[in-house]
């Protein structure tokens, strides 16, 4: 019977025989199935509604997702490796020579900025306010996983097995490029600043004035909402990130004031920006841990440290 | 006897195959143009299989690919499923008349599945938070109703030449 069912093409089949298995099958009916299904659907939307974001089941399920991402990326990781084996001799040279003048630069810049850390670190001391130290980073690639359009997350391929954790600051060469949404064991997705979910505490380097950015759903713009039509601010003004929040480490370049025009009439001014991280062209991020000891407030670091941990 | 097992075994891995190769066709990296119009293949894969051996493909495959999905999709968890068991329990009550229909008739079927599908996606979305959506958010639907007949040639080729 089986077989011969299975021999004839779908539209041809005996509708006796099918009807026959359906009728012998064993198990509950598909109305029961049904409604096992949806009450089954409906308990884990509420779980993920109350409860965190990545729970086991989410991770022992993306064991078998993880790795269609990253099937999907090597495509274009080959390609882009195809294109390193076949880079000329010349470019390459070429490269590193720049590559080096480069680092001289920031090398020497470094220099200063190390000195003016500390004498900040000691200037802060004599304010008696702690100090937090620089931050450590771990380059993570981004894989080249479709998503739907309308939501600026992107796939990283470092995951909790790196230690990567939820709203971790993710940062480029240029700036700010958004905050670790999801974990995963071996991905987790980052959710880019211009996301419209998505909004950043900043202020003007220029003035230190207090903003929220908030993202447009477009790659090459940040909107600034909150600020009332008589605020200074420029066009070509510098956002860096506030480390209010918590999220983001203070002093980060965000975005920079695109041109507006003053609405004297209207309570808050529409002022949009163009952010900084080059968020639709980079394929190499950072992701950021700050360091959670404070420097002590004394001279002397071996002293026991500092009881007014921020907590910001 | 045995034979009938391994064939049976055979048969599902062919159908899994074609729908972790949806899955892939998912996530498929496309440029910014065309990704708003990327239709929900798991789902016009899981329809196909529903409709054509309802006996090995039911609800709760349905279910477990749309868990998988949520998880590669990044979406909360129970979205898919929800919608993928709703839509083939509509499949498998009337996979009899559908498996007649001209491939015209079933595409306006399929459309009314996806649409149904976005729809409680939509609805479980709004849930979480009053979402501001984009009106690429339906485009799905119209080019996976444009996808089914290339879709149900190539599956009913992989059905009937390897007799599942």
């Amino acid at each position: 019977m089986a077989v011969s069912l299975k021999k004839t093409p779908l539209h041809e089949s005996k509708p006796e025989a099918s009807a026959i298995k359906l009728l012998f099958a064993t198990g509950p009916s598909i109305n029961t199935r049904l409604l096992v299904a949806v009450i089954a659907a409906t308990v884990l939307l509420v779980a993920e509604h109350r409860g965190p974001q990545s729970g086991l089941l989410r991770t022992s399920l993306s064991f078998f997702t993880d790795p269609l991402k990253y099937l999907v990326d090597l495509p274009s990781g080959l390609a882009k490796q195809a294109v390193d084996f076949f880079d000329s001799y010349a470019s390459l040279k070429r490269e590193n020579k720049q590559l080096r003048e480069e680092q001289l630069v920031r090398q020497t810049q470094l220099l200063k900025l190390e000195a003016l850390e500390k004498e900040n670190i000691r200037l802060r001391a004599l304010l008696e306010n702690s100090f937090k130290l620089g931050e450590q980073v771990l380059v993570a690639e981004l894989l080249a996983v479709g998503r739907v359009p309308y939501e600026h997350i992107v796939v990283v391929n470092k995951g909790t097995r790196f230690g990567v954790h939820l709203r971790q600051p993710v940062l480029d060469a240029n700036g700010v490029v958004g905050q670790v949404f999801r974990t995963l064991p071996m991905t987790s997705e980052v959710m880019l600043i211009t996301d419209q979910n998505h909004a950043i505490p900043v202020q003007v380097n220029r003035n230190g004035l207090l903003t929220i950015a908030v993202g447009s759903g477009q790659f090459n713009s940040l909107v600034l909402p909150y600020l009332p039509s008589n605020a200074d601010i420029r066009p070509g003004d510098l956002l860096i990130t506030s480390g209010l929040g918590g999220t983001f480490p203070q002093g980060y370049p965000v975005a920079v004031v695109d041109d507006f025009n003053s609405q004297p009439n209207k309570p808050f001014a529409t002022i949009t920006a163009t952010p900084t991280a080059r968020l639709d062209r980079n394929r190499e991020l950072m992701m950021v841990w700050s360091k959670a000891a404070p420097v002590p407030l004394t001279a002397n670091p071996a002293d026991e440290p500092n009881p007014v941990t921020p907590n910001e | 006897m045995n034979d009938r097992y391994h064939e049976h075994y055979c048969g599902i891995g062919r159908v899994v195959l074609t729908l972790v190769m949806a899955m892939v066709l998912r996530i498929l990296p496309l440029p910014p143009q065309l990704a708003a119009y990327n239709p929900d293949w798991v789902l016009l894969v899981l329809i196909y299989w529903a409709l054509a051996i309802p006996e090995r493909v039911g609800i709760f495959s349905a279910w477990t690919f749309g868990l998988l999905t949520d998880v590669l999709t990044g979406r909360m968890l129970g979205q898919y499923a929800l919608a993928y068991s709703l839509v083939i329990y509509i499949c498998l009550k009337l996979h009899k008349r559908l498996r007649r229909f001209p491939l015209l008739q079933q595409g306006v079927f399929v459309f009314s599945c996806l649409l149904l599908s976005q729809l409680l996606l939509f609805f479980v979305k709004n849930l979480q938070h009053p979402a501001q959506l984009h009106g690429t958010f339906w485009l799905p639907v119209l080019s996976g109703t444009v996808c089914w007949p290339v879709l149900h040639t190539l599956l009913r080729f992989v059905h009937v030449s390897k007799r599942i």
